[in-house]
């Protein structure tokens, strides 16, 4: 991307926190809510200096208490509100789980569409930073099984940035799942770029061989896959998805009609994953132009594990080159 | 009375001294009555008015009600009670799939839903008709989700009532952040949660008296202890009469008689006007009973006694106003007369609403799941509708006739 006036260097928390003061200072209705967001600005500085800036009653300090931060969002949400909320952390959000799944998600319908909930739930999510246990998981599968909901996670900062905005933008509720562990990975954005549309796949590296399919934390994993295999001569797509609901099954199926093998990985334990659902669909689709099975490559069936064995339990390099290989095999 | 008024309050018998046999429930009923703490009371279940120095505070917030209000108060009660019934027995014909009967209730739900102002908003459970009477939605409305041809069938906004809300508690938290947003915004409207004795064990009832009272919100928690959730007593939720728990979030809590109308309506009033002004929530609890089952698929009889039904008969809600109206010489025959035919009417405008009511487009699954839209919604309609279309085809090539296939 071509430096511009507009075009700034940084990191992709200070992305997601020049989105957050674009938005307040564009809309008067949008509040941030959340434990520590405040004066300490998030315990990842996400939110940092927005208090000092836009005051307490629109950058809020919640109690400590999940459900209530959820549910007082659909009250303000209901008063004409568009609240963004903070989850401190992954494993925290299941106090919310109940008002996210029965509440949010279904007020539009059974409204009969009366009911708009423009509520954006921010969730730092994934492993790889060394943490103890609830800080390291990635529960998005959990939620994108619940309609009425929007899950979306960028994996770099320019997406940071926009997609925020448009998940604000959203007259429904959307799950932002942040790739924690990439917070301090920097990169241009453009902040005055048209943004494509907030829920379509992006081809961030082309290839012929092998379509690796990722989101979050891991495109970025499967962009240093796709330079290993290079050396030795497979040439690997890399789609990163953005979104997982909706999910751009479109243009999974155009990557895989051209290369024919699909590597989907995630974070998240294979059993019931994102990766199973792409699998079974494209399968579906491309029934004709598969050369191998889908594979997968994400979490295990056990709980997260304590941070000295969180590299074996996440996909690494390795892994994901001995699934294409496997792919590449058939 | 308020929380700081009830040193006098003695704990209740341990849950584990009552057995199931209707004996030893008589004496638990006994002996709850005995140690529950005073309450708010204006009419006495004989429909004598009480003027007492400890009511004054809440008496001025009725002085000005007329002889008419008082009739008003009263068709409002007869004509939710005769809504009520007439559910039931469409439960019973099949025309609904359940019912929740409010029966025993009107007082609670007609004195405080009377108290709030047009421009107040209303977060209720799934029982509350005769506040939705009050706040002008029209009782046919409340029949969809129970005929099962929608999940709510009214818009909020139209008369500031929320949906009802099935799950219990989770209205709390939407009523707080509801009148965080009404501070916000600078009006002087105030927000009212309907919940139950039930409900006060839930962890969202208990995020919502922190949060509303951390925030100050303009938020009134009306709790109908109608002692029963579903086969539970209340000694299963709680140790303490429930108003007190607003003492240990920083906000006063009442406990009101809740088969006195009048003294609900006073109340609430004071409890709305405290929200108004600025002081923040208020919890209050009106002590009555579920005469009824908790819903149509219930049975009472296998966990409760006759004799404790009888004994809240004696203090009906609708009993009391009358005898209070007649003894008042408020009323005549002619005003009970044309209110059993506008009840009738009612009942019979209800009948046919809810045997007129269609069954929804099988389309309307795939409606309004989103606001802004979802590919795999779209996708699936599409597959629906194709699924749809081909027992058309089917049968203009002769296969649903019978006449191919198997």
């Amino acid at each position: 991307m071509a430096v511009t006036a507009s075009t700034k260097n940084m990191a992709l928390a200070k992305a997601i926190n020049e989105s957050l003061r674009r938005a307040l200072e564009a809309d008067p209705k949008v509040l941030i809510m959340g434990e520590d967001v405040g004066k300490l600005g998030g315990v990842f500085r996400v939110t940092d200096g927005l208090q000092k800036d836009f005051g307490e009653s629109r950058v809020i300090d919640t109690p400590l208490a999940e459900s209530g931060i959820v549910g007082t969002a659909i009250g303000l949400a209901l008063r004409g509100y568009r609240p963004v909320v903070e989850i401190q952390f992954d494993g925290f959000v299941f106090p919310a789980y109940d008002q996210i799944v029965t509440q949010l998600a279904k007020m539009h319908a059974r409204s009969l569409g009366k009911v708009k909930l423009p509520v954006v739930v921010r969730i730092p999510y994934g492993g790889g930073i060394g943490a103890v246990e609830h800080h390291s998981e990635s529960p998005e599968a959990l939620f994108a099984h619940v309609a009425g909901l929007k899950i979306v996670s960028p994996s770099n900062a320019s997406d940071a940035y926009w997609m925020m905005q448009q998940a604000i933008q959203s007259d429904d509720p959307v799950i932002f799942f942040e790739p924690k562990r990439r917070y301090w990975d920097k990169a241009e954005v453009n902040t005055e770029a048209i943004p494509g549309p907030l829920h379509k796949a992006q081809v961030v590296r082309e290839g012929t061989d092998l379509t690796l399919v990722a989101y979050g934390p891991m495109v970025k994993l499967c962009q240093e896959v796709a330079a290993a295999a290079a050396e030795e001569g497979k040439n690997l797509e890399v789609l990163d998805l953005r979104s997982v609901s909706p999910l751009d099954f479109d243009s999974i199926q155009t990557s895989v009609e051209k290369t024919r093998r699909l590597v989907v990985v995630h974070e998240a334990p294979v059993f019931f994953g994102s990766g199973a659902e792409i699998a079974a669909r494209i399968t579906e689709r491309c029934f004709y132009h598969l050369e191998a099975p889908v594979l997968r490559v994400g979490g295990y069936h056990a709980p997260y594990p304590p941070a000295r064995l969180e590299e074996e339990y996440l996909p690494g390099l390795d892994r994901v080159l001995d699934a294409v290989d496997r792919a590449l095999a058939y | 009375m308020t929380v700081e008024s009830t040193a006098a309050h003695k704990p209740r018998r341990s849950a584990g001294s009552k057995a199931g046999a209707s004996g030893t429930e008589r004496t638990r009923t006994t002996a709850r009555k005995s140690a529950e703490p005073e309450l708010v009371q204006l009419l006495t279940p004989e429909g004598k008015r009480v003027k007492n120095a400890k009511n004054a505070e809440y008496a001025k917030y009725v002085s000005g009600v007329t002889p008419e209000d008082l009739r008003g108060l009263y068709r409002d009660m007869v004509l939710t009670r005769r809504f009520d019934a007439e559910a039931t027995a469409l439960q019973r014909q099949g025309e609904l799939g359940l019912w929740a009967s409010l029966l025993g209730q009107e007082a609670a739900q007609i004195g405080s839903g009377r108290a709030t102002r047009e421009d107040d908003y209303v977060f209720p459970t799934y029982r509350e008709h005769g506040v939705a009477w009050c706040r002008g939605v029209d009782p046919t409305n409340l029949l969809g989700m129970f005929r099962g041809v929608n999940n709510g069938g009214w818009d909020p906004n139209s008369n500031n009532f929320h949906l009802y809300t099935i799950v219990i508690g989770s209205q709390t938290l939407h009523a707080t952040g509801y009148a965080m947003g009404v501070a916000k915004d600078g009006a002087d409207s105030a927000v009212i949660a309907y919940f139950g004795d039930g409900a006060s064990s839930q962890g969202d009832v208990a995020e919502s008296f922190t949060f509303s009272a951390v925030y100050n919100a303009p938020v009134v928690f009306f709790c109908q202890n109608n002692q029963w959730a579903i086969s539970e007593p209340t000694e299963k939720q709680t140790r303490v009469p429930l108003y007190q728990r607003a003492q240990g979030y920083g906000f006063p809590g009442v406990r009101v008689d809740g088969n006195d109308v009048l003294a609900c309506l006073a109340v609430t009033r004071w409890a709305l006007e405290r929200a108004r002004n600025g002081e923040g929530p208020t919890l209050v609890e009106a002590y009555t009973y579920r005469m009824g089952a908790h819903t149509t698929s219930d049975d009472p009889t296998k966990y409760r006694a006759d004799e404790e039904r009888e004994a809240w008969e004696a203090k009906d809600p609708i009993l009391r106003l009358r005898r209070h109206l007649e003894a008042s010489n408020h009323t005549d025959e002619g005003f009970f007369a044309e209110l059993e035919a506008e009840s009738e009417a009612l009942g019979r405008r209800v009948r046919e609403a809810v045997r007129a009511m269609p069954d929804p487009d099988h389309f309307a699954i795939f409606e309004n799941v989103y606001a802004d839209g979802h590919a795999l919604v779209d996708e699936e309609r599409a597959q629906f509708a194709a699924y749809q279309a081909s027992f058309a085809t089917e049968s203009e090539s002769g296969f649903a006739a019978g006449t191919g296939g198997n």
